[in-house]
């Protein structure tokens, strides 16, 4: 779009000028909007919103570029006109007080007109003089000057006359819009498009699968460059918005700051910082796993961080979304209420997928939020084809990834599927993947939820209970053990079960240590009753080693006393000395 | 150009012309000669030069030029072109029924 943009201000110094619409979208398109001076031809069939997107040209001409309009009608008179845009905020009647329009309703009856001879349309000519002349006018708009020839017979004239015409409001140099309706193999149905060659817009409506939507074509512009793919636009209260989807190049920023999930465990298995800002994060899983809360969650961490975030639900009323997520204590309410959080709830049936796609293209950039949330994706597929759904999430995407935007998604798995395959197959345009399951045990149901990938940072491989309590989401371990994954009650029987082991057995390490304790004190016992018997023996012994020399003493002492009395007998003076 | 009995004219045609071209020439003789021969003395005719009084254009739904508007007698028929064709001028005018 700005590429366009760019290349061609490159390319084409000057060289043609260009009328900016103010259609959303459509002077991105036109590289800046019609040609300067020039009548650009708006064709298409029935309700296919020619009128209106005139009539927008028209008035953003007044009131944003100051440049005063003429609409001429052929087929609904003023005052029709005027009610049929009230409901866009168009205020006609008071742009015609203000002498920024001027209006004129040209009918063309065939039963009230009588052909004879030569004319020309001088007539018309004069009133267009006078209606551009009245308010300066720079735009005008002929809505459906095809309408002359079901009125008048004489084409030869016609054909002459409208060439005469064009030349004319050139050479006027005002910027012109000729509406023509979409013919029979031909653009329009008198050919018109062979008078107005400059710039050819083609209006589609097309119903598919009894969903329409409404595509925009620029057939030619000369001498610019210009989008050719069709592109999707709307109407509704606003006017037209166009939504300038180009096959985006792969160029957009990677930005290193993270954001938080809102759930400090997971931010912690995300590497310890929670998601990349301007990536695109999927959460999948089959019903009822905890895809919304998780969505929810994540709005209202946005939110703390008083950034704004765009919640697309496809399957709640905002009113059910807040009241469900309320009864698990996220309270979206405030955030709603301080602006900063919008819900925008559609039924995915409500139109096509490119009008889906133009629709949040124009809420963004309405909103301009940091965060978005489709919630969920799947349900798009009943709005179209699955590949159908890829491409458009494909240009979503990239837009959002131009923007910086962060965008959460969440997609329903059908039980039984292989896990990864998400139903509008977008695993290849996601960044980070959750995955929220069921894990069946012991006749009850609980959530485990694990990252499935995350480009570009260290993430946790764990699986990870996902418990939904009255303060929002908890993440705990499970119980990873012989027995294999546990969650839920399973889980706490068996940590209940492994704590009654544990006391179990430290009740018995305790009665063995008292065992061992009153061993050993016996074994103390024993040593001190025989450390006495051993000091009565010692005693014993030395009381016999001590009456021992006793006796042996005493024995000389007799010895002695024998041989005394004895030395009378013989002679043993000298051994006694005395 | 106003013909005798101006307000009690039974037959009110108004010309619309812009400028003196060939065709607006033309078509003033044409109905001149129509009415001398169809309607002497009970008609007026009012020649508007749209190059003078644009602004009376839209009023009568004018965008071909020359164009013969009746306003009177009821209802407002309109003929466009040079009024070459007397037999269909007959016709536009209820002058003539339709063949």
């Amino acid at each position: 779009m700005s590429n366009i943009a760019h290349r061609r201000d490159k390319a084409q110094l000057g060289s043609l000028e260009k009328c900016p619409t103010g259609i959303a979208g459509l002077d991105q398109i036109t590289g800046g909007g019609l040609p300067k001076g020039r009548p650009a031809l708006v064709c298409g069939s029935a309700g296919c919103g020619k009128t209106l997107l005139a009539i927008e040209f028209i008035v953003r001409g007044i009131t944003e570029f100051n440049e005063p309009g003429v609409f001429v009608s052929f087929e609904e008179t003023s005052e029709e006109l005027a009610k049929n845009v009230r409901s866009l905020g168009f205020d006609l009647d008071d742009l015609v007080r203000r002498k920024k329009l001027a209006m004129d309703f040209v009918r063309v009856e065939r039963s009230e007109i009588e052909e004879t001879g030569e004319y020309d349309l001088e007539g018309l000519f004069v009133r267009l003089n006078l209606a551009i002349e009245s308010v300066k006018a720079k735009r005008i708009v002929l809505d459906t000057i095809e309408s002359l020839f079901s009125g008048l017979g004489n084409d030869t004239i016609l054909r002459a006359e409208l060439r005469r015409l064009f030349r004319w409001l050139k050479d006027k140099g005002v910027t012109a819009i000729i509406t023509g309706e979409k013919g029979d193999g031909t653009l329009t149905r008198q050919g018109i498009e062979e008078y107005v060659s400059d710039c050819v817009i083609m209006l589609d409506h097309r119903i598919h699968d009894q969903l329409s939507t409404r595509r925009l074509r620029i057939v030619k512009y000369r001498g610019s460059m210009h989008g050719t793919n069709e592109y999707p636009f709307i109407i509704d209260e606003t006017g037209v918005s166009v939504m300038p989807v180009t096959g985006l190049g792969l160029n957009h920023p990677a930005s290193t700051a993270r954001i938080s999930s809102g759930i400090a465990r997971l931010d912690t298995m995300l590497g310890d910082k929670g998601y990349f800002r301007g990536s695109s994060i999927l959460a999948s899983g089959t019903a009822g796993t905890g895809k919304t809360t998780l969505a929810a969650t994540f709005a209202d961490a946005t939110c703390q961080r008083g950034q704004r975030c765009l919640y697309f639900g496809f399957e709640e009323s905002p009113a059910q979304i807040t009241r469900n997520m309320g009864s698990i204590g996220i309270d979206l309410q405030p955030w709603v209420d301080k602006g900063l959080l919008r819900f925008h709830s559609s039924r995915p049936t409500l139109y096509g997928l490119e009008s889906h796609l133009a629709m949040m293209h124009k809420l963004i950039e309405e909103f301009a939020p940091a965060t978005v949330i489709v919630d969920p994706v799947t349900n798009l597929v009943s709005a179209g084809l699955v590949q159908d759904v890829h491409a458009m999430l494909l240009r979503l995407m990239d837009y959002l990834k131009s923007r910086q935007t962060t965008c959460f998604m969440t997609s329903l798995t059908q039980s039984g599927h292989a896990m990864e395959q998400s139903e509008v197959m977008i695993s290849s345009l996601i960044d980070t993947w959750l995955f929220v399951r069921d894990i069946e045990l012991g006749g009850e149901r609980n959530r485990g939820m694990y990252i499935l990938k995350s480009r570009g940072m260290s993430h946790s491989n764990q699986i990870r209970e996902f418990v939904l309590g009255k303060h929002g989401v908890e993440l705990l371990d499970v119980y990873l053990g012989p027995a294999g994954v546990l969650t839920g009650s399973a889980r706490l029987a068996q940590e209940a079960k492994e704590q009654a082991e544990e006391t179990a057995g430290r009740v018995e390490r305790q009665r063995q240590q008292t065992e061992a304790q009153a061993k050993r004190k016996a074994l103390e016992a024993q040593i001190v009753a025989l450390q006495a018997q051993l000091v009565a023996q010692d005693q014993a012994l030395e009381s016999l080693r001590v009456s021992e020399q006793a006796k042996a003493t005493h024995e000389k002492a007799e010895r002695q006393a024998m041989a005394q009395s004895r030395q009378a007998d013989a002679p043993s003076k000298k051994g006694t000395g005395t | 150009m106003k013909n005798k009995s101006l307000d009690t004219a039974e037959w009110d045609l108004r010309l619309y012309v812009a400028g003196q071209t060939p065709k607006s020439v033309a078509a003033f003789a044409n109905l001149k000669k129509l009415c001398e021969e169809y309607l002497a003395g009970k008609y007026r005719i009012e020649v508007i030069d749209l190059l003078e009084k644009p602004q009376l254009a839209k009023g009568d739904q004018i965008f071909a030029i020359p164009t013969l508007v009746r306003k009177l007698p009821q209802p407002i028929k309109k003929i466009i072109g040079d009024l070459s064709n007397t037999q269909r001028v007959l016709v536009g005018l209820d002058l003539r029924a339709r063949a």
